[in-house]
């Protein structure tokens, strides 16, 4: 695609609308089909050419491009191409691929307010420049005439450079103002609008020192503290929005005649017909009114056994239909499904959570008010000396400025932006603001069992004991089915290098199991009631030839990968480590087992996890709650930090900080590791600010500091805080 | 000392002309994919045709 020009900013709102108008027109037109996919595995040069070389050689591609840094690629395509054929392209060719919602991204795509900062922090660089090389002169010593036309020419570029620059500090006092609150804006406005009136005076009566080039490399390196900042956000924002634009809400409605048509899960309404296709999510609570099958709902209670489903039954949103088409009457739509009943439990646990004070919050706190009334103080006691107005204003400017955090504004944004972008190449999204802080105060983790801990996917655990002409009838009974215990099953013989049987006249019977004739006799895969078998405690599928005793085939839940590392990495940090599942018993204790967890909770209840989780942290544990499902939320959001997989529901990615990008848990330990080694940075940098204000204030206070120092103070205390987020990167 | 009047114009111009430069970097929506760019310039894949 080509880097597309902007429409420059227009004066008169009715210009603006008019490519908009056109731009709307161009979409009703059939026309390219403009296909985003999301390629978390890329990483490297030879990855973008691969793909790129490979869809452009696709006959339906016309273009292509794919951006590294957002792991993202764009193709525009001839209109019948539809994204699952592309994403099953590109998967062919080696690499994760998923669809994206295109509409849900193009808000994130012109990221207006990132653009105008950095606009905003090249004016103020510019400026910066160029009032500093002046002031270079002055401070060498240029005298009368000349020192006089310097200032005036630094007052031009500076005055309207900070007008244009420095408006977002500008705001964002004022509206503190309003609020009769302080924050660090406030010393920050006072400083620049002080610093310019007493330079401006200053000139007017041509005396010796102007802090133009204070003020404005001020708003230069507070700016880029700005930017830094908003750069990890959005960064954030738009990967979380990724996962959002994932999940397409559709729905399949039946029309009074038995059609079928595709509309938005919103528009749903009580009463209403949905057909749910094996492997749908229901989209609403309802009621079966047709089809029997089996349903999955890990997501929502954390049990892994498929449970029967049939006609009268009761299903909620979220659950997942496994074998057979069910047709559903809705029962709860939207706000009113068990979902969002969940989002109540949520609030309630979010509002007892410790209200965290950021660390840039609490020096803030500190800090605001004793810079006015440090400054305040050098103007009264400056006044009263000498009853002179001019003397006290100018030292009082520079006590401001001396000590305005331009270090405390770089301190906290250049470590996070340092952190973050080491914990994202490690697949890890920090979606909030202050979620490394606490991450590092950490000394509790609770793990959810089904979909965090395990893959969610089962496994057959007793290939060994089955013999050669069973596994190769269950191989034909369970090949042409959908049925995660199926799919398990036909994994496990194909790697044992199986054959299947020659089984004809299979059906799949929802909800049930599969059958066959094999041989004149007639076999059977599936439920133990419907073979004939007694029920055993594990998951288990049972396989019966003609009248011979059926043969049990049992699974166990598939570990997720790093699992095993991240428990016991977190353990040997000294952590204290809990599973709590709303599974078994019996199968939440044998994963409790094979992970060497001692402490375990089974059969929980959502409101359990979290209540378990409040007492945990009245007992003083900060406690990261590491889960997947809607059965985790309120836990999720009731914990100090909380992490989630992106393969978890939408309500529990909401809930949690952190999302894990990638499938593997491994990086949980180290993260944990990294956020300790960036707040350990954080309050480093506090302390080199505060050194440069011990040595520089007193310069100040007693009406020595020249704007020289001012300027050497605050760029050296800048960089050095700058250097000190940085190393965090290098490490490995 | 009459030097000064060319020389601060000058220089002024010369940085304005940084800064234009700089905001066209950021219109044309060069910043969109640093990384990706990083790596694109050391194949030599483009070289004859360069990529829109």
């Amino acid at each position: 695609m080509t880097a597309t020009m902007r429409q420059p900013p227009s004066a008169c709102p009715a210009c603006a609308a008019a490519p908009a108008a056109e731009t709307l027109a161009d979409r009703a037109a059939p026309e390219n089909a403009q296909i985003v996919l999301s390629l978390p595995t890329i990483h490297c040069s030879a990855c973008i050419s691969k793909i790129e070389k490979a869809l452009e050689g696709h006959p339906d591609v016309r273009s292509a491009r794919v951006n590294l840094t957002l792991k993202r690629a764009s193709i525009e395509a001839e209109p019948q191409v539809s994204a699952a054929d592309m994403v099953a392209f590109v998967e062919g060719l080696g690499y994760e691929a998923h669809e994206l919602d295109a509409g849900a991204l193009s808000a994130t795509a012109t990221d207006k307010a990132g653009r105008d900062l950095l606009m905003r922090l090249a004016v103020a660089g510019f400026a910066s420049m160029n009032v500093m090389l002046l002031s270079v002169s002055v401070w060498s010593g240029a005298e009368a005439a000349t020192r006089d036309m310097f200032h005036w020419i630094s007052a031009a570029i500076a005055l309207p450079a900070i007008a244009f620059s420095g408006q977002p500090f500008f705001r964002n006092a004022w509206a503190a103002l309003k609020n009769r609150q302080l924050n660090m804006d406030v010393p920050i406005t006072l400083a620049i609008v002080l610093a310019i009136v007493t330079s401006l005076w200053e000139t007017a009566l041509s005396g010796k020192h102007a802090y133009f080039d204070a003020a404005i490399a001020l708003t230069f390196f507070l700016l880029a503290g700005r930017y830094l900042d908003h750069r990890t956000r959005a960064i954030a924002r738009s990967a979380a929005e990724e996962l959002t634009a994932l999940e397409v809400p559709r729905a399949m409605r039946l029309r009074a005649d038995g059609t079928e048509e595709e509309i938005n899960v919103a528009d749903l309404a009580v009463g209403d017909l949905i057909r749910v296709r094996p492997g749908g999510r229901m989209p609403v609570d309802g009621e079966i009114t047709e089809g029997t099958s089996e349903i999955d709902r890990s997501l929502l209670t954390g049990e892994t056994l498929p449970v029967f489903a049939a006609e009268g039954q009761t299903v909620s949103a979220g659950e997942v239909n496994l074998t057979g088409p069910l047709t559903i009457r809705a029962t709860a739509v939207g706000q009113d499904t068990s979902l969002h009943q969940m989002a109540d439990l949520v609030a309630i646990a979010e509002s007892g959570r410790s209200r965290y004070t950021s660390l840039a919050d609490s020096a803030a706190k500190l800090y605001a008010p004793g810079v006015h009334i440090l400054s305040a103080l050098a103007f009264v006691g400056w006044y009263l000396y000498t009853f002179d107005m001019r003397t006290a204003l100018n030292i009082a400017a520079a006590v401001l400025i001396i000590t305005c955090p331009c270090a405390l504004g770089l301190a906290v944004p250049a470590v996070t932006t340092a952190a973050s972008g080491r914990l994202f190449r490690k697949g890890m999204l920090i979606k909030h603001a202050t979620a490394l802080e606490r991450l590092a105060q950490v000394d509790t983790v609770v793990f959810d069992k089904t979909g965090t801990l395990t893959a969610g996917t089962p496994e057959l655990t007793n290939l060994d004991r089955l013999d050669r002409q069973e596994l190769e009838l269950a191989l034909a009974l369970a090949q042409g089915s959908s049925h995660p215990l199926s799919q398990a099953i036909t994994r496990a013989a194909r790697e044992a290098g199986v054959a299947a049987a020659r089984v004809t006249r299979i059906t799949e019977v929802p909800g049930y199991g599969t059958r066959g004739e094999f041989e004149g006799q007639e076999v059977r895969l599936g439920r133990a009631s419907w073979v004939g078998a007694a029920g055993l405690s594990q998951t288990a599928a049972f396989l019966k030839l003609g009248d011979a005793r059926p043969v049990a085939l049992t699974f166990a839940d598939r570990l997720r990968e790093g699992a095993q590392e991240a428990v016991e990495a977190l353990m040997a940090a000294g952590k204290d480590v809990y599973l709590m599942s709303g599974d078994t018993t019996g199968a939440v204790e044998d994963l409790a087992r094979r992970l060497g967890i001692r402490h375990w909770l089974a059969e929980a209840l959502p409101a359990d996890k979290a209540a378990r989780v409040q007492a945990l942290a009245e007992e003083g544990a900060y406690v990261l709650m590491v889960g997947d499902g809607l059965n985790d939320t309120a836990a999720l959001a009731a914990a100090h930090v909380s992490i989630s997989p992106a393969s978890a529901l939408d309500a529990a990615r909401v809930a949690s900080d952190i999302v894990l990008l990638g499938g593997d848990l491994s990086p949980i330990a180290s993260a944990c590791a990294t956020a300790r080694a960036a707040t350990r940075r954080i309050r480093e940098n506090f302390r080199i600010a505060t050194v440069y204000n011990i040595i520089a204030v007193p310069l100040a206070i007693a009406g020595l500091a020249t704007p020289l120092i001012a300027a050497l103070a605050m760029s050296a205390s800048s960089i050095t805080v700058s250097l000190n987020a940085l190393r965090l990167r290098g490490k490995a | 000392m009459n030097i000064l009047a060319y020389l601060i114009p000058i220089s002024l111009i010369l940085g304005g002309l940084g800064l234009a430069f700089f905001v066209w970097t950021v219109r044309t929506n060069q910043y969109d994919d640093p990384e990706g760019d990083a790596r694109r310039i050391l194949r030599d894949d483009y070289d004859d045709h360069p990529k829109p």
